[in-house]
């Protein structure tokens, strides 16, 4: 049996953990809380998961709702419904009032698979990015996961967390002193700076793994917390390497990449050669297997690798 | 407290001549629907009906109240001034720079707002899941009210919503509908029309009361009921006027976003027994 887990596996049992210690957790879904495992919250107290049923507007509002009764709320359903689909709700209510309600979908990203492009959200991080007062957080694995759905209940406000369906490897990070604003240096490396997040971060330590056999030492950066985003670690890389190339499962417009970008365009001189992107080239996602897809949208380890060696 | 029917007509009377003054004032606002609502919010605030304390505003017995139809801010802050949640003579700062009477209530700058809002056809939905919260922590005895505009009923949130509160029983909740027939493009009749709105609230299983939305009593009869059910949650339809008690505002879809002119609002005052020099003496 393979150690790999979903991020989206921590959903539910970090909410019912939250729950024993005494946090007044809800979680309001829209009829996915089997595939967000946010059901495992009623399984402990029925009254703590509010189904809206499929009405994803309504699930906003209610959660808004239920946090202006000094509750803290987690909200369900998949990316691309549980952002896109209630985006003026997330905007007007939740973030221009700054209420206390966490947006933290699963299935986000193409690894979704087989239901294809209209279920493979790539788009949300720009979408949630560019809201005031909203936080970013992007785990990588399973217990990164459990991290962010404790920091978000823990820090009054909105926060988006971004979980997928795949299974992916645990990174064995020694550390797991994950926060607001940090990024977390997973390998170190000379040659070349790889910031990642979510399952891309997994890629980018085989890609590593493969460059360092060609004699090409990468920094591996998971960068956990897209906004705020920790310029100092990605900054004081960026000056070691002087090469940065960047890799996330989300549009290259908006993500992880633009907001490197954007850091490093403050700094002149930083980097030696052109910042990569590595990320969906403006395109929706199709179905498929988690390896034919990742290979198609230039996504996996070897797709990595052959950016960097260019 | 008995109820005094002429005390909040004079009330009423007062938030519409502050409302007129506010949106002259600011040079922009929004006074069609402001004077639609403006005895449903008197009766609410004035009538013994809402549960508020206006130098606590988040008192945690309160009873909640929810703007959903966010651009008649004028009409709330006339109410929650007249209530002493803060000075009139602040009302003159609607849709300043720097003030706490954003052009669309803002619960972070003015905190006797309960909840932001603006964009139209969340209040229900926020409503519905403030009813929830405080009925899971047995704060049953607390109300949630929650103005909706009918032309925004147009919004399918809303029957995500009543669909919502209906199957949860959120007895709690009662929503008031300032049902004045009007939006920004004309009659809803001819924009998009929406069939019988009692109806339609009565086959998602809410308790419907139908009202005069102008005759205070009525509405606190209403309101009176509507504390009485069980069960269910409720909807109060008030047929009103927009644009009510200024004669070349009434039934005026061009008044639902403009300020009057300076003599118009004189006019205006005057119609109310009041007048600008008046206003800006008090």
């Amino acid at each position: 049996m393979s150690g790999k887990k979903a991020t989206r596996a921590a959903y539910g049992e970090t909410l019912v953990e939250l729950l024993a210690e005494g946090v007044d957790v809800y979680a309001v879904d829209a009829d996915l809380s089997a595939s967000t495992t946010t059901a495992k919250l009623k399984a402990v107290d029925e009254k703590r998961l509010v189904n809206v049923g499929i009405a994803e507007q309504n699930m906003i509002g209610v959660a808004a709702g239920l946090s202006l009764t000094d509750k803290v709320v987690f909200t369900g359903s998949f990316a691309v419904f549980g952002t896109g689909r209630v985006y003026d709700q997330i905007r007007n209510t939740v973030c221009h009032g700054n209420l206390n309600v966490k947006i933290a979908p699963t299935h986000a990203g193409i690894s979704v698979g087989a239901d294809g492009g209209s279920h493979q959200m790539v788009e949300d991080i720009a979408l949630m990015r560019v809201l005031p007062n909203m936080r970013v957080l992007v785990p990588a694995d399973y217990r990164s996961a459990k991290a962010a759905i404790r920091l978000a209940a823990e820090t009054h406000g909105p926060v988006y967390i971004r979980m997928g369906r795949a299974d992916v490897e645990q990174i064995d990070s020694g550390t797991d002193m994950l926060d607001f604003g940090k990024a977390r240096v997973l390998r170190e490396g000379g040659d070349v700076t790889i910031v990642a997040c979510g399952v891309e971060v997994g890629q980018a330590l085989s890609a590593a793994a493969s460059l360092a056999e060609r004699g090409i030492e990468a920094e591996v950066i998971d960068a956990f917390s897209i906004k705020p985003l920790d310029s100092e670690t990605i900054l004081t890389s960026a000056r070691k390497t002087g090469h940065v190339v960047t890799a996330e499962e989300h549009s290259v417009i908006g993500g992880l990449g633009e907001a490197v970008a954007g850091l490093l365009s403050e700094f002149p001189g930083v980097l030696r050669k052109p910042l990569k992107r590595i990320g969906v080239w403006d395109r929706f996602g199709a179905s498929g297997d988690f390896d034919e897809l990742f290979r198609e949208y230039g996504l996996d380890a070897q797709s990595i690798f052959d950016v960097v060696v260019q | 407290m008995s109820f005094d029917q002429q005390a909040i007509e004079q009330r009423a009377a007062r938030m519409r001549a502050d409302i007129l003054k506010m949106v002259t004032l600011a040079g922009s606002g929004h006074p069609g629907g402001s004077l639609s609502s403006t005895d449903i919010m008197a009766t609410l605030y004035f009538g013994d009906v809402l549960r508020y304390r206006p130098e606590e505003p988040k008192w945690d017995g309160r009873d909640r109240f929810i703007l959903s139809k966010g651009h008649v801010a004028p009409v709330l802050y006339a109410a929650l001034a007249n209530a002493g949640c803060f000075d009139v003579t602040e009302l003159a700062a609607l849709r300043k720079f720097n003030s706490r009477l954003q052009g669309h209530p803002d619960h972070l700058k003015l905190p006797a707002v309960e909840v932001s809002t603006g964009s139209l056809g969340q209040g229900l939905s926020i409503a519905a899941g403030i009813a929830y919260g405080l009925r899971a922590c047995e704060q049953t005895e607390q109300k949630v009210y929650v103005l909706l505009g009918d032309g925004e009923l147009q919004e399918g949130q809303n029957w995500e919503a009543a669909m919502f509160a209906a199957h949860q029983r959120l007895d709690n909740l009662i929503a008031i509908v300032d049902n004045n027939g009007l939006q920004i493009d004309g009659r809803l009749e001819d924009v998009v029309s929406l069939g019988s709105i009692a109806d339609k609230f009565s086959s998602f299983g809410f308790t419907v009361f139908e009202v005069d939305g102008h005759d205070v009593a009525e509405l606190k009869d209403a309101f009176n009921r509507a504390v009485e059910v069980q069960g269910t949650p409720v909807v109060i339809i008030a047929k009103t006027i927009k644009g009510k008690g200024v004669s070349f505002m009434e039934n005026q879809a061009g008044w639902h976003g403009k300020a009057p002119s300076d003599e118009l609002c004189d006019t205006a005052l005057k119609e109310l027994g009041t007048s600008m020099s008046e206003e800006v003496r008090r």
